[in-house]
């Protein structure tokens, strides 16, 4: 049997358990902030850790941040802000039915998440040519307690490498939200999906946010 | 509504056939189902370690495992009761089945995401699985460092790896029903309107989303440690072991609240129900459920009071601890006040239920006891302990789970088991758990620690009685097993309310149509009216 009726505008992308569009809009958003909730609890339990052992071994925690490039990380600091002002327009761009403008925004976004990989990679390369990094190569001159030291790296590249997990997981997202929005599915009454990962690539950057002051500016000072 | 109850009738069970379309299905029904083949599974496995450490523990000598045997066998025991059957048993199956029909509802909000977190369930339990074949954990089911990390030769990581992917289960879960109760409650339906069964899994669903990404993230750095061999639990890396305890406890001790309070929500749903009441200070209850929630993350610490934990902290986690037994109380007074000259009718489901309460009391107030400093030093890692979170944890939580069981099956399958058999094993399972349990009291009052396969003489009587208590009890779980199997086909047909109860999902047909309801409910009255009822049945 063929329908006669044509696609309404109002139950377009509808699914069956809900009445409404409002309704399925409401629901996506307050699920994806409670998705947001358990990411933070889980970052909580990793902050927790790491404000723990800051305690217990303070001077090898100083020690150990002083050996962070604290130039490449501002730099990336100021490329993931970047990145969340140009997903925060691919947001606009599906919401305003501009449809190349939202997939040049998404690539931006994309583009530069890969950039803050980079510099990443380049941090990681020199952990390893100077001994920074956890296991048997580990090795510490200075005077402060080898284990403090190896304790901030442990940390760091737990914290850090969790944090560009989920930058990896947002730009394989990303990419595929590229594809629909050149597809065209998204339109004013339907970008769900567009605002949903917007709130997830975010909430990955504010966790940078407090990432980088913990790990490489906390105890320069001193 | 339809009361037709013909051969040719659509429900969610016939509405279409074959395998495939109960793997790729969406009905939250069918999910709830596949959680209940899924869980039921665990559930044995579970069984068959206790019923090898009972035999075990049936004579002093330690004569029938090897003492590293036995570690594994009181690990997996754990393991496979409390991760994957007891904490998903109640909202995976019963929250799952009942939230839309309790709420008026077609679905969950996420259908997709519903069954997406079934295949991660089983996934988890895969692991689980594969690991237990290749020989098991023998760390305890709390994993502690450094041993977990360091020094144990068995499969943590796969174990735990299969617990983390369970995680996701238990957490889409809970975000799945929490965007439904908000967002998806029929007309008329507010808050205060909802059966308690509904507050009790928001409750619930609160922790699991709260509190399982700390799991989580321990179970990796526990990971991290035991895989690249760098320093975070482990004191001879620089570690600290006790915050392993911390951050392991901060999930673990709310956990039980995700066993015990959907079981709470059952209690109220059947209590009112056989005794034909609204249940005494609603409010009071719904709360209850939050304040047991919130409290829950807050009194991890009574875990370490013998672990080096500051004695101010102690003091604090002591007091807080006690402070839980406020809202428990209320609802156990609660249920008791609406048993209070109702019209009681002693249905199976209702033995279930007015079994809760006293091992749910008798688990609660032990609880009180441990949660006092003195005390929990005195019995600290001694059966004490064993048979009080048996109290709450099977006493509680599986009674209440079964007690659903035998309330909703109606509704489930449209069929009726045999009332002779289930109030039979209703009344094995609380006499073989009694006798499980209590003298497990004794012995640890007495001294006797937890986890050895061999002991002194003088503790075999109350060991035997255990044993013997078990073997009952696990009878009296097998019997329900059979009999609700057979009532799928010989059963008689359930008519769409069989007990009379209220609460929207007994106004749609048993078993119900795949979108729940004919005609989309409206609600325009409080939950639990009976005296409503009542006035209609006269005038019909
Ligand atoms: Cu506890």
């Amino acid at each position: 049997m063929i329908s006669d009726a044509k696609p309404d505008r109002q139950t377009w992308g509808l699914d069956h358990q809900f009445d409404s569009v409002d309704q399925q809009r409401e629901s996506s958003f307050l699920g994806m902030w409670i998705f947001l909730v358990t990411e933070i609890m889980f970052f909580g339990g990793l902050f927790a850790t790491y404000i723990v052992y800051r305690g217990q071994n303070t001077d090898g925690f100083v020690a150990g941040s002083h050996e962070l490039d604290i130039t490449l990380g501002a730099v990336n600091t100021a490329v993931l802000i970047g990145s969340s002002l140009t997903m925060a327009l691919a947001v606009w761009a599906a919401q305003t039915d501009r449809r190349k403008a939202t997939v040049w925004f998404i690539l931006a976004t994309i583009l530069l998440g890969g950039v803050f990989l980079g510099v990443k990679v380049v941090e990681y390369g020199a952990k390893f040519e100077h001994h920074l990094v956890p296991g048997p190569e580990f090795h510490w001159p200075g005077p402060e307690k080898t284990e403090s030291v190896q304790m901030f790296f442990n940390l760091y590249f737990l914290m850090t490498g969790l944090h560009a997990l989920h930058m990896i997981i947002g730009i394989g997202i990303l990419a595929v939200l590229a594809w629909l929005a050149w597809r065209g599915v998204f339109s004013a009454s339907n970008h769900n999906l567009v605002e949903g990962v917007g709130l997830y690539w975010h909430f990955v950057d504010i966790v940078w946010i407090f990432l980088f002051p913990l790990l490489y500016l906390l105890g320069r000072s001193g | 509504m339809s009361e037709r109850q013909g051969p040719r009738r659509q429900h969610y069970l016939n509405a279409t056939w074959g395998l495939k379309s109960w793997l790729l299905t969406k009905d939250h029904k069918r999910i709830a189902i596949l959680y209940l083949l899924g869980i039921t599974v665990f559930f044995f496995i579970g069984g068959l370690f206790a019923v090898l450490i009972r035999l075990e523990l049936a004579t002093p000598a330690g004569d029938m495992v090897q003492p590293d045997t036995y570690n594994r066998l009181f690990t997996m025991h754990g393991v496979m009761m409390i991760f994957f059957f007891l904490i998903p048993s109640i909202p995976a199956v019963l929250g799952n089945f009942l939230i839309p029909l309790m709420i008026g509802a077609k679905d969950l909000a996420f259908p997709k995401l519903n069954l997406a977190s079934w295949y991660i369930y089983m996934l988890g339990g895969s692991f689980a699985l594969w690991a237990m074949f290749n020989g098991g954990v023998d760390t305890g089911w709390t994993f502690y460092t450094p041993f977990s990390t360091t020094f144990s030769n068995s499969y943590v990581i796969a174990t735990a790896l299969g617990i983390f992917i369970l995680g996701f289960s238990s957490i889409l879960t809970g975000l799945n029903f929490v965007v439904t109760i908000h967002r998806m409650r029929a007309p008329g339906l507010t808050w205060f309107r909802l059966p308690l069964f509904v507050w009790a899994q928001y409750a619930t669903s609160l922790i699991q989303i709260l509190g399982t990404p700390v799991l989580a993230v321990t179970i990796l750095l526990v990971a991290a440690e035991r895989l690249l061999h760098i320093g975070i639990f482990d004191p001879a890396l620089g570690g600290d072991p006790v915050l392993f305890q911390h951050l392991f406890w901060f999930y673990s001790h709310p956990a039980v609240y995700i066993m015990v309070l959907p079981s709470m929500g059952v209690i109220s749903e059947l209590i009112t129900a056989f005794a034909r009441k609204r249940i005494f200070g609603y409010q009071f209850v719904a709360f209850a459920s939050i304040a047991i929630a919130v409290l829950g993350f807050l009194v991890w610490g009574h875990h370490m009071f013998v672990s080096s934990q500051s004695v101010y902290a102690g003091v604090v986690f002591s007091f807080l601890s006690m402070f839980v037994a406020v809202p428990s109380a209320v609802k156990v007074f609660n249920w008791t006040a609406t048993l209070y000259q109702g019209s009681i009718s002693w249905d199976t489901p209702m033995l279930y239920a007015l079994g809760f309460i006293g091992l749910f009391t008798i688990g609660g107030l032990t609880g009180v006891m441990l949660s006092t400093l003195g005390i929990d030093i005195h019995v600290h890692d001694t059966y004490f302990v064993v048979a009080h979170f048996h109290y709450i944890m099977v006493g509680g939580a599986i009674m209440g789970y079964l007690g659903g069981l035998h309330f909703w099956w109606p509704k489930i399958t449209g069929r009726l088991y045999p009332v002779f058999w289930s109030k039979l094993s209703a009344l094995m399972i609380f006499v073989g758990f009694n006798l499980t349990f209590f003298p497990q009291f004794l012995l640890g009052y007495m001294g006797m620690p937890r986890r050895y396969h061999a002991y002194p003489e003088e503790f075999q009587v109350l060991n035997v009685m255990s044993s013997a208590g078990a073997t009952i009890l696990g009878v009296g779980y097998l019997i329900p097993m059979i009999y609700f199997v057979w009532s799928m086909r010989y059963g008689e047909r359930a008519s769409s309310n069989p007990w009379g109860a209220v609460g929207l999902e007994w106004e749609t047909t048993s078993p119900p149509p795949s979108h729940n309801f004919l005609e989309p409910p409206t609600v325009d009255h409080e939950a639990y009216d009976y005296v409503r009822r009542a006035q209609e049945q006269r005038v019909a």
